[in-house]
């Protein structure tokens, strides 16, 4: 085949074409897994709140507004909402937890969502990240169970949710303080929706 | 040169990761476990040999001078097709590449591989090519991962070999430049005797 | 207070180079000599900063109205393409001068993945556009750091004697390791 010359109208032409297909073929891809990508996110949530709560038949969701709200910036676009999502879950009709979808933006890579299971007392159920961005082998060791196994059952009423340099009762991970107060912070936020009245 | 060593020399003599040099971004920065090394790895094969495939079939129809444009289009297609697919069917493995996903389209690997081979070879040859270059890039990069892994954090695809917590710094930022280093003196060190 | 953060966090605590891995390729490429890496900080520091304020339109007025977020890989790196190619041909044109510093840099810049990093990092860290291009600035400030730093390391290498298979990319491979130990020195500050 003789080798395509490289006129104006040759070139523009390529470069369209090219650009159609590339597009019409995302768009097919796009349409393809939207569905998939959707149920994935989805599924995450739906593990999440099983993981964090005690074997329960029916979620009630509730949207409860927070009393400090993250602060505005100019140069960041309000980067999470001013309300938390409330997962009550039920057993036979009596309440047996809720999950509180919480959030921080004090981590060292920004934002980490997490999902924490409040028994009806008010005490930590367990704990679930569902985002983060801290640092490999440091701040993402928040994801072991070493450091959020020590929250499962205590009490925030009485267990002080900061870490033990600042006065608290939580043991931060290695190396990784700005990680651990991040997680304090967003599961106290998530504590303050809960808290018996 | 036949197909077999069209297709092996990605391992070794012209690895991209040790040899070459090429695509380093990903290969230093997704390196910190062997599992993330070895999705990468194929990720950016799987664009590697589709790009390779289509830019030989193309590769008469397109005039010289809009080459690298069109190249890249292509790429970038690609790239955005393997991380949609990720996305939804290896959703945990997409979260921890993140960032990294996206920037295949500038791996200079694949840029390069299209303009040095599948621009001038045919289909099979490109394919076997982009399957050979591909997958001593994923080889690269799943042994700089298990070292930094096995250093790290004491542990070999996730599974802990010894209780503790390793030597952190090979699992962080200077890990990666130094295991690299040292790898890659290595392998100069046997290349030069043998 | 906040910009500050900002300014330190990406240029320091978060060097792109030392603790993001982008870039690498000209910072391994063009960091023989003390002169070329200041040209090429220079061009990169221009390019980051436009890039990131045209990307940042095309995602908040075109992409996002249009639902169209899949196509900004695409969308992106071509736009710095032909960003880059129109730099030069207007460069070349009204300051000749700065053509000649900047100009054999150019080309190189399409590849670098550090623009295209940063461009998406803007979207997805949810920054204004004035916190985006600050954030842009600081953060291509930062790679002209971490090249100037390291060109002064390896000329000065040059004169060293390293054993034979350390030579070349190894040893600048394990300076830039012992560089980035010495850059998360910074990590706390903010």
């Amino acid at each position: 085949m003789k080798k395509a010359k490289s006129s104006f109208i040759n070139m523009f032409l390529t470069l369209l074409v090219v650009c159609a297909l590339a597009g019409a073929a995302l768009a097919a891809v796009y349409q393809a897994t939207s569905a998939p990508i959707q149920q994935a996110r989805d599924n995450k949530q739906e593990e999440a709140i099983k993981q964090v709560l005690p074997p329960f038949d029916e979620l009630k969701t509730e949207k409860k507004a927070l009393e400090t709200i993250s602060i505005q910036s100019l140069f960041h676009k309000e980067a999470a909402a001013d309300s938390l999502t409330l997962y009550h879950a039920f057993a036979n009709g009596e309440p047996v937890g809720t999950a509180v979808e919480s959030f921080t933006n004090k981590g060292f890579g920004g934002t980490i969502k997490m999902m924490a299971g409040f028994l009806p007392d008010g005490s930590i159920y367990k704990t679930a990240v569902l985002s983060h961005a801290e640092t490999p082998g440091l701040g993402s060791k928040m994801e072991d169970p070493s450091f959020y196994g020590q929250f499962e059952g205590k009490n925030p009423a009485s267990f002080n949710l900061t870490v033990k340099k600042d006065g608290g009762d939580v043991q931060a991970i290695t190396a990784a303080t700005i990680s651990s107060r991040a997680y304090c912070d967003a599961l106290s936020t998530a504590y303050s929706t809960v808290k018996p009245q | 040169m036949n197909q077999l060593q069209n297709f092996t020399k990605g391992f070794i003599k012209e690895s991209p990761t040790f040899v070459l040099m090429l695509g380093m971004c990903p290969t230093l920065g997704v390196t910190t476990s062997a599992v993330n090394g070895l999705g990468m790895g194929l990720a950016t094969t799987a664009v590697l040999v589709l790009s390779n495939i289509i830019i030989s079939c193309i590769k008469s129809l397109i005039p010289d001078k809009v080459r690298i444009p069109a190249f890249i289009v292509i790429i970038a297609s690609l790239v955005t097709v393997v991380q949609m697919c990720m996305e939804a069917y290896l959703p945990s493995l997409y979260a921890s590449l993140g960032l990294f996903i996206p920037l295949i389209v500038v791996n200079c690997l694949i840029l390069g591989r299209a303009e040095a081979f599948a621009s001038k070879n045919g289909v099979w040859s490109s394919f076997v090519d982009g399957a050979g270059m591909g997958l001593g890039f994923t080889f690269g990069l799943t042994v700089l991962g298990m070292v930094r892994e096995l250093l790290g954090n004491y542990a070999v695809f996730g599974h802990k070999l010894v209780q503790g917590d390793g030597i952190l710094v090979f699992v962080l930022a200077p890990g990666a430049f130094l295991a690299l280093g040292f790898i890659v003196a290595f392998i100069n060190a046997i290349r030069k005797k043998a | 207070m906040e910009i500050f953060i900002i300014i330190i966090g990406a240029i320091f605590v978060n060097n792109i180079v030392f603790s993001q891995f982008l870039g690498i390729c000209p910072f391994l490429g063009v960091s023989n000599k003390i002169s070329t890496a200041v040209g090429m900080s220079g061009a990169v520091v221009f390019v980051i900063t436009l890039a990131t304020l045209v990307t940042f339109l095309i995602q908040e007025y075109i992409l996002i109205p249009f639902g169209l977020e899949y196509l900004q890989t695409i969308s992106f790196i071509l736009v710095i393409a032909s960003l880059v190619q129109m730099v030069e041909i207007i460069l070349k044109k009204i300051t000749p001068s700065l053509y000649q510093a900047l100009g054999v840099f150019l080309p190189l810049i399409t590849t670098n993945c550090a623009v295209l990093g940063v461009a998406i990092m803007v979207i997805q860290q949810n920054f204004t556009l004035g916190g985006g291009l600050i954030f842009a600035f600081a953060t291509a400030i930062g790679y002209g750091l971490a090249l100037i730093l390291f060109a002064g390391l390896r000329e000065q290498m040059e004169l060293n004697d390293t054993p034979k298979a350390m030579k070349g990319t190894p040893i600048a491979l394990i300076t830039a390791g012992i560089l980035a130990l010495a850059f998360m020195g910074f990590s706390g500050l903010v």
